[in-house]
């Protein structure tokens, strides 16, 4: 094949996507653009950006240069059009709802998701007049069911946090085609090197950056990308992004920047005016994890599978829920959408229950207990002790969050130290 | 030619080479996206006639609308059709017979017409279809890079400016293609 039209690998892109020299300097490394602003040529060149009819920076509110590495790179590795990035993982979600909501609107979004963002949708977004309907992602029906003529969009997980559940994407976004609304893909714990959910059909794909994309455990960032698939303006039912906009002297944004219309809207019409805007500090400390992406998600999963496969021959462990396993009700599904390996994050259950939980987090040397995911240390927390200790014992055994439930983000240590250590705490 | 897919190379080629551009359905309002893309490739040094019957004699930016592409006194390199897919063999016929014969016919993202650039291939010129040269030029040069948009190209070569201030570049450093947005693709796909 010619060279101009070899389609580099997923390594390659994590390095380079978007991180081209410096055009003034010469910088190899992508540079950090610490400035709030950046000068205009001339009064045109300021009334052209502003007008959007020129591609350039204004203000880091709206966009950086070292933001904008950050999101043309892991556009690339999901295979979208364009990027956005944000302060944080909720952050995004927040954003692509306000270009998708309107006051009164529904969406329909799994029951298997990680916490924060069932507290996001079930209580802060009715200050917005946004409305969420649950449905369950083991049974696809339930999907058919919620929909109705205000429904705007579908929210899952490819891998729920906390762990252990594959979501049948595929299935899922043909309920969203039928429905002529864009279907949302969390893809924070696979990560584009495990899961591409732009290939099963996903519209709109976010990321906690927090986790395994900057995967240092050093920034909170988060990441919206443009699939350019879907059609904003067949229905007219996305406002955003098929009327003439009044902030932009009526424009139309899909009209204007067709398959990457999406990205811009959230950009110039959410970032602008709600302002999460990442700092470009944080960018660069992503964007350098990034570039090992591939080589740390196959340790975090191939540690974490010989984890996962330690604790079910254990007495002390009740049950294991890691699709990676092969006997795991997921198995199949994981087999189908993250063949490389189901991911770093799964939970257990401890036979000695609530009081077996806090003694294993209290034992631990290596294990850190903390509230996050996707660290390259090893991470570990007894939910019914800390993040769901408000909830009922009903609520809690809902929620994925028994007495009896830890669960792991295994890290990229020597497997050994951290099966040893989960031994010495077991057994102290 | 594939009309499907382009190499980068020979979007490239074509922008690198053109000087003199029609644009046949241009909008003299600002919100528009052809007022838009006029004003971009004029301000990366582009000539860029404007041609809509409805306007002509008037001056937009300093330049005057013609009403068809026959009235333009001076060689034109590439034809930029900003019209709905049925309306580009009309425009492709008209640009056949100017002389001398342009060397492009650029159809806008949107705009595709088999029939049309088969005619134009026939006559020697090249086509593209369904892409937009300010879209193009922007990810070739890497401008499309500062919003965020995925440019499907790497490089380790340094852009260069246009001169005119920081943030224009140039078309003139190479680069290799970054991986596919089937995205286009797909929405052809979608019902
Ligand atoms: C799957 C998932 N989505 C979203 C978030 C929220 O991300 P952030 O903490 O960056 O706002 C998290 C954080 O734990 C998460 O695990």
């Amino acid at each position: 094949m010619a060279d101009a039209e070899r389609i580099p690998g997923f390594a390659t892109l994590s390095i380079h996507a978007g991180a081209k020299p410096d055009p003034t300097t010469g910088a190899r490394a992508t540079p950090i653009y610490q400035t709030t602003s950046f000068v205009f040529d001339d009064v045109d060149h300021a009334a052209s950006l502003f007008g959007l009819q020129a591609f350039g920076n204004i203000y880091t509110r709206i966009g950086n240069p070292t933001c904008a590495v950050l999101e043309e790179r892991v556009a690339a590795l999901e295979g979208g059009t364009a990027g956005l990035a944000i302060a944080s993982g909720h952050a995004a979600q927040v954003v692509v709802m306000h270009a998708l909501m309107m006051p009164g609107d529904e969406f329909i979004a799994s029951k298997k998701l990680y916490g924060g963002s069932i507290n996001q949708f079930n209580h802060s977004y009715k200050n917005f007049g946004w409305n969420v309907v649950w449905a369950d992602p083991d049974d696809i029906s339930t999907f058919e069911k919620a929909v109705t003529p205000k429904t705007k969009a579908i929210f899952i997980e490819s891998l729920a946090n906390p762990g252990g559940i594959v979501t049948d994407i595929e299935a899922i976004a043909t309920v969203a085609r039928k429905a002529g609304v864009p279907l949302i893909v969390d893809n924070t714990l696979a990560t584009p090197y495990l899961c591409k959910p732009i290939d099963y059909g996903a519209d709109i794909v976010v990321h906690s950056l927090t986790k395994f994309l900057g995967g240092h455990g050093n920034s909170i960032g988060g990441m919206i990308v443009d699939a350019g698939t879907f059609n904003w303006s067949r229905d007219r039912k996305y406002p955003m992004l098929c009327e003439p906009r009044p902030e932009y002297s009526g424009m139309v944004l899909h009209e204007t920047f067709g398959n990457f219309a999406f990205a811009i809207a959230c950009r110039v019409l959410g970032l602008r005016d709600l302002g999460p805007a990442l700092s470009p500090f944080n960018a660069f400390l992503i964007l350098t994890g990034i570039e090992t992406l591939s080589l740390r998600m196959q340790r975090h999963c191939d540690n974490a599978l010989a984890v996962a496969e330690w604790l079910s021959q254990r007495p002390e462990v009740a049950w294991v829920s890691y699709p990676g396993l092969a006997n795991d009700k997921y198995s199949a599904l994981a087999r189908k959408y993250v063949p490389k390996g189901s991911g770093a994050v799964f939970t257990f259950g401890l036979k000695g229950g609530y009081d077996a939980g806090v003694k294993l987090v209290s034992n631990v040397k290596l294990f850190s207990h903390l509230a996050n995911i996707g660290d390259t240390r090893s991470l570990i927390i007894h939910p019914a002790s800390t993040t769901h200790r408000q909830l009922s014992d009903a609520q809690k055994v809902q929620a994925g969050a028994g007495p009896d439930v830890v669960r792991l983000s295994i890290g990229l240590e020597d497997r050994n130290d951290i099966v040893a250590d989960l031994e010495q705490a077991l057994t102290a | 030619m594939n009309h499907d897919s382009y190499p980068d190379s020979y979007i490239r080629g074509i922008l690198n080479t053109v000087k003199t551009i029609a644009m046949v359905g241009f909008s003299p309002k600002e919100n528009r996206p052809s007022y838009f893309v006029f004003k971009y490739l004029m301000e990366r040094g582009y000539r860029v006639i404007p041609v809509n019957p409805g306007h002509a004699g008037k001056e937009v930016l300093g330049q005057k609308v013609y009403a068809s592409l026959p009235d333009i006194p001076e060689p034109i390199d590439m034809v930029d059709i900003f019209r709905a897919s049925e309306s580009a063999l009309p425009v492709v016929q008209k640009a056949i017979s100017l002389k001398p014969r342009p060397q492009v016919v650029w159809m806008q993202l949107t705009v595709r017409n088999d029939e049309a650039a088969a005619l134009a291939e026939a006559n020697g010129m090249k086509v593209v279809m369904n892409r937009c040269p300010k879209i193009e030029y922007g990810r070739l040069s890497s401008e499309i890079s500062w919003i965020g948009v995925n440019s499907r190209t790497l490089t380790s070569k340094r852009a260069h400016t246009l001169g005119k201030g920081v943030q224009r570049m140039g078309l003139t450093h190479d680069t290799v293609q970054g991986g596919t947005t089937a995205a286009t693709d797909i929405a052809q796909k979608k019902p």
